[in-house]
């Protein structure tokens, strides 16, 4: 049964360059630390070149005038995490999180899904690198032998490409045995004791003069159990890669998130846009790597908490957030996208998250970037010849948010009639929704029943206040600012009374007239409307 | 080219001259006698004949293009008239109030949405009554509808001098708010255009007044007419007057027929059944001709039953 092994060296430095691809060509070192204290962790291999070693401080540090340095992000780090097991899960269902830079894959059953064992070792390679890591995937019979080419053979060039070692099986001892034996303990996530007792442990292998693999492979396996125990056998199956184990699967979870801390408070709307595309693009492409779409995104923005005292508007804005005194406190800045069908385009998400933010800015300066997708089951329709033509969802909703830039978000959309006799029932909801079961009905009833044309009233938003003279209580004049719409009432019909909500503090009542007026050289029909509460006269619309 | 160097040259049986060697000429560049009239002696010359032949297309080459697609308007004596609504075309439907534009808007965008298709609505007065809309049989799934115009803040003159005008400055207040509308609805119509896939988009300018309305440039309806050119949508304006000139294929004007009313009855008596409305073909570019270029259909209220 074939195992694979996906390796992120310098795993710190990696996961801030697949936020800044463009430090790849730097050297790039990572700070920890609360300064002044701040010392070095982690190197990328042209900073170890320029001298550059862990534990040097940062004023060491940046004597050397090329040398790029980036605080440590433990979010970055969980998402670039994150994405390491969304690419192990593209290819096999059966996973190990080994560590946080390390994952193992079961390929058992997949040769005949994605080819021989060294092509999915190089899709593999492929798949990460679209992600944004530069990994070492090694393959093998055993999940240790294949931690083991992965952490140790990748770019040795003794077989296969820079970044990819696969061991045939049988070959394990033979290839793995000119490695040395601080691989074995070649995990940097060793504290404390364990480290110790791993530094102990080579300390012997060096006494006894064992400098690799092989040579530890070669001790007799009874006088090194006398010496060191069974963790020395089992040091010694790994050596001769034949340490045999069942994977510990896990499920890992469906959040996909990604997150960046600015060095310096981004103010304009175009670099931020600069670094969502990137965002948008690491998330689309994990999202694709598990065949799931999105259908909702929750940007939050953390705001810079000094602009506070320079900006009277922005402290009202976010009054509630602050904490008096608190000169630490965090400020947020949330937008929430709801899409209307599952998507997966980043362009079109950066357009709808441009267009959001100009119609709602932040206000103040942004540190940190937080961006969520909702994972959601790609749609599944199939376009039909004979269709009636529909608009493409993604361009109709950058459509639907460039016109809600125009008129505003509650002017456009689609209607949905409420449960009420008011002749305002109604509201606008998002274009593209299912309406109530009521309004179905309605519709229903409208459609089979219509044989003949209805008369279209045409409203006044908001209504014309006119003045109206009344004989014996009913209109004979109407009277307006606008010429158009006053004149002698030539005919009349009504009243009609209506009134609702009288349990509610919006009550209302009305009584209702359509008249013709003639007014210059023309005459229209019109709904006149008197208020019984407030006792003004309103031009509703008119029967067009 | 002068007229007059063309006709000599013609008279007198010489090649025609063009104007960079007529330049050349009365600039005393180059001498009468010695112009070598053949073109290939002239770079001026034989560039102007390769453009021109690349810039005309043979007739055996040029397209036609088809005649646009009828569909219903949802009212069969309209259909009758025009034989329905063209798709890639746009369509003006004028008159004055209560002259039955939106029951022929409202019975359109019905028939369009039992099609099964999606319309627009671009509503520059915000006008459309929902409730009539649901009582015309609109599919309000189907039905996306753009409301134009925030008010304007009004503006209360302070930066004039003088003795002002209230009732100048609240037509001035007016005209911004329309001029404010109609950039609006005509921004709305072209992000609509560009996306496609309606079956109907309707631009609604029955509320503006006629003279805000004159002002929008034929450019922006030539340039409609391209957009919808070619595509399965009916752009279809309301409107007081025809404002698009020759870029619309089919105009009709639409009047309130019958205005006499019954006066037999106390007025709680009355009541308003429905209306007669004419509709008279004012132009047509579609290749079908209609027989006849009025036509008459009535209307009913939703409550007459």
């Amino acid at each position: 049964m074939p195992f694979a092994c996906i390796y992120v060296p310098n795993f710190s430095v990696a996961a801030v360059l697949r936020v800044e691809p463009e430090l790849r060509a730097r050297a790039v070192a990572i700070l920890e630390g609360k300064p002044p204290l701040e010392k070095i962790i982690a190197v990328n291999e042209k900073a170890r070149r320029m001298g550059i070693a862990a534990d040097m401080t940062r004023t060491q540090a940046e004597l050397c005038p090329d040398l790029a340095l980036r605080p440590r992000s433990p979010l970055q780090e969980s998402a670039a995490h994150a994405a390491l097991l969304d690419c192990a899960q593209t290819f096999s269902p059966c996973v190990e999180d080994a560590a946080c830079d390390t994952a193992l894959l079961d390929l058992a059953g997949m040769e005949s899904l994605f080819g021989s064992l060294a092509e999915i070792t190089r899709a593999i390679w492929d798949r990460a690198a679209a992600l944004g890591f530069e990994t070492n995937v090694g393959a093998a019979s055993n999940p240790d032998a294949a931690m083991l080419a992965a952490r140790g053979l990748c770019g040795a060039g003794t077989f296969a490409r820079v970044g990819v070692a696969v061991i045939p099986p049988g070959q394990e001892a033979e290839q793995l045995g000119s490695l040395p034996v601080e691989v074995l303990f070649a995990d940097h996530f060793l504290e404390g004791e364990q480290k110790e007792h791993a530094a102990r442990l080579l300390e012997t292998f060096d006494r006894w003069g064992i400098r690799n693999l092989r040579a530890l492979a070669g001790l007799p396996s009874i006088a090194l159990s006398e010496r060191l125990g069974q963790e020395g056998l089992h040091l010694q199956q790994l050596a001769r890669g034949t340490a045999s184990r069942t994977l510990v699967p896990v499920e890992a979870p469906l959040i996909f998130e990604e997150a960046v801390e600015l060095e310096h408070p981004i103010v304009l709307l175009e670099p931020l846009a600069f670094l969502l595309n990137r965002l948008l693009e690491q998330l689309c492409a994990r999202l694709a790597s598990r065949a799931w779409a999105t259908q909702e995104l929750r940007l939050t923005l953390e705001l810079d908490p000094s602009f506070k005292e320079e900006s009277e508007t922005f402290s009202q804005q976010f009054l509630p957030q602050l904490e008096i005194g608190n000169r630490q406190s965090k400020i947020h800045f949330p937008r929430t996208l709801r899409l209307p069908l599952p998507m997966l385009d980043p362009k079109t998400f950066l357009k709808l998250l441009q267009l959001d933010l100009h119609a709602h800015p932040p206000g103040a300066p942004i540190v940190k970037i937080h961006l969520a997708a909702e994972p959601a089951r790609p749609r599944s329709a199939q376009g039909g010849l004979f269709l009636p033509p529909s608009p493409e969802p993604e361009k109709l909703e950058l459509t639907l948010a460039r016109i809600a830039g125009l008129v505003g978000e509650q002017k456009v959309g689609a209607m949905e009639l409420l449960d009420t006799n008011h002749p305002a029932g109604f509201r606008m909801r998002r274009f593209g929704e299912q309406g109530s079961e009521k309004g179905q009905r309605e519709k229903a009833c409208a459609s089979a029943e219509q044989q003949s044309v209805v008369t279209a009233l045409r409203r006044f938003r908001p209504p014309l206040r006119a003045s109206v003279t009344l004989e014996n209580g009913q209109p004979v004049y109407l009277g307006y600012q606008k010429k158009d719409v006053q004149g002698r009432v030539l005919w009349k019909a009504g009243p009609w009374r209506f009134s609702g909500d009288w349990w509610e503090r919006e009550a209302w009542a009305r009584d209702e007239w359509d008249i013709a007026v003639q007014s210059d050289n023309t005459i229209a029909l019109y709904r006149l409307v008197h208020d019984l509460l407030g006792g003004n006269w309103f031009v509703e619309g008119t029967y067009d | 080219m002068s007229s007059a160097v063309v006709s000599t040259s013609a008279a007198l049986g010489r090649r025609f001259v063009f104007d960079d060697e007529e330049a050349e000429v009365r600039s005393g560049k180059v001498l009468p006698s010695t112009i070598n009239i053949q073109p290939s002696s002239f770079p001026a010359i034989s560039n102007r004949k390769s453009a021109i032949e690349n810039s005309v297309i043979p007739a055996s080459r040029l397209v036609i293009r088809p005649a646009p697609e009828m569909v219903s308007s949802g009212i069969p004596a309209i259909d009758a008239l025009t034989g329905g609504l063209p798709r890639g075309c746009l369509t003006e439907i004028c008159g004055a109030a209560s002259s039955g534009r939106t029951t022929l808007l409202l019975a359109a965008l019905a028939a369009t949405t039992a099609r099964g298709e999606c319309c627009v609505v671009v509503d520059a007065g915000d006008a459309l009554d929902p409730h009539s809309a649901a009582a015309a049989g609109v599919e309000l799934d189907r039905l996306l509808w753009v409301r134009c115009g925030e008010s304007l803040p009004r503006r209360h003159g302070g930066t004039e001098k003088g003795k002002v005008n209230s009732a100048f400055r609240e037509r001035r207040a007016g005209d911004n708010q329309a001029e404010h509308r109609i950039e609006q609805a005509l921004q709305a119509t072209d992000l609509l255009l560009e996306s496609g896939g309606f079956g109907l988009i309707v631009l609604d300018l029955g509320d503006i007044s006629s003279q805000a309305a004159r002002r929008i440039p034929l450019t922006t309806w030539f340039r409609f007419r391209r957009a919808v050119e070619y595509k399965p949508t009916i752009l279809l304006a309301i409107e007081q007057q025809p404002i698009a000139g020759s870029c619309s294929s089919l105009l009709l004007q639409l009047g309130w027929a019958n205005h006499e009313f019954e006066e037999i009855g106390p007025t709680h008596a009355h009541l308003l059944t429905g209306l007669d409305f004419t509709a008279e073909i004012i132009r047509s570019r579609l290749e079908r001709k209609p027989a006849r270029s009025t036509a008459a259909f009535c209307s009913q209220t939703a409550w007459a039953g």
